[in-house]
């Protein structure tokens, strides 16, 4: 077993802080591209860098409340959303345009939202230092 | 790989973490901390039970950052910090306190 590790100072002073987007556009269950996203935006996270995510398209589903996923045999990571909070990722957006087609409101979703329209959103967009797309 | 408890199998991973959260019992958290030679105190449990509890909702392992502040939160700063948890668990409390409570390795944990 290797020597125990040295003991990180509390609440070391971030360098190096980038505004990363992750922009989540696809249904959450059938391919692992919400799950793969979600743990991408936990890691970002952790390292304390500056994290937004955006939710538009079928992504979503990803945050809509009631999922059941018995039937398709997968772990329903919706929960998961709300541990975001603890990581101090708070920025989360819905395009409206994609909720108002789906027939979704703000209320819909298992964290708190901020709704955005489409032009809204590539404003933010252009802020960014990173954007990742799933 | 698994371990074997009581006549009973449990898989896990190449570093130990159990595979199946559900298959955890106290005496499997016995067991693997005296893998750890970990001496589990009230004040392990306490963390092994924290970490459950937090899984149970969140459906993840919290990094070491979010546990510190999460354990803040419930217990207060003179056991919400790095070193107290250090301490209990010196080998890096997210991953050697998951272990023991049967979670997955913490994401973005390194």
């Amino acid at each position: 077993m290797a020597e125990p590790v040295d003991i990180p100072e509390d609440d070391e002073p971030g360098e190096d802080v980038k505004k990363f987007m992750f922009v989540n556009r696809r249904a959450p269950y059938g391919t692992i591209y919400a799950l793969e996203g979600l743990e991408m935006v936990l890691i970002t996270g952790a390292f304390d860098q500056d994290v937004s995510v955006v939710f538009m398209d079928d992504g979503v589903f990803q945050i809509v409340k009631g999922q059941d996923t018995k039937a398709v045999n997968m772990k329903n990571f919706s929960p998961t959303y709300r541990a975001l909070e603890g990581y101090d990722i708070d920025k989360l957006y819905v395009e409206r345009e994609s909720i108002e087609a789906r027939g979704l409101t703000a209320e819909d979703f298992v964290v708190p939202v901020k709704v955005l329209s489409a032009a809204e959103l590539a404003g933010l967009m252009a802020e960014q230092h990173v954007i990742i797309s799933a | 790989m698994a371990y074997e408890i009581n006549g009973q199998t449990i898989e896990h991973d190449e570093e130990g973490f159990i595979t199946d959260v559900s298959q955890w019992t106290k005496e499997l958290a016995d067991y693997l901390a005296e893998k750890e030679t970990i001496n589990m105190t009230p004040e392990h449990w306490e963390v092994v039970n924290f970490l459950r509890g937090y899984y149970n909702e969140y459906q993840i392992a919290p990094a070491i950052r979010v546990l510190v502040k999460q354990m803040k939160v419930a217990f207060g700063p003179e056991k919400g910090n790095n070193k107290y948890l250090y301490e209990l668990f010196p080998y890096g409390p997210a991953k050697q306190a998951c272990k023991i409570a049967g979670l997955p390795k913490p994401t973005g944990c390194i």
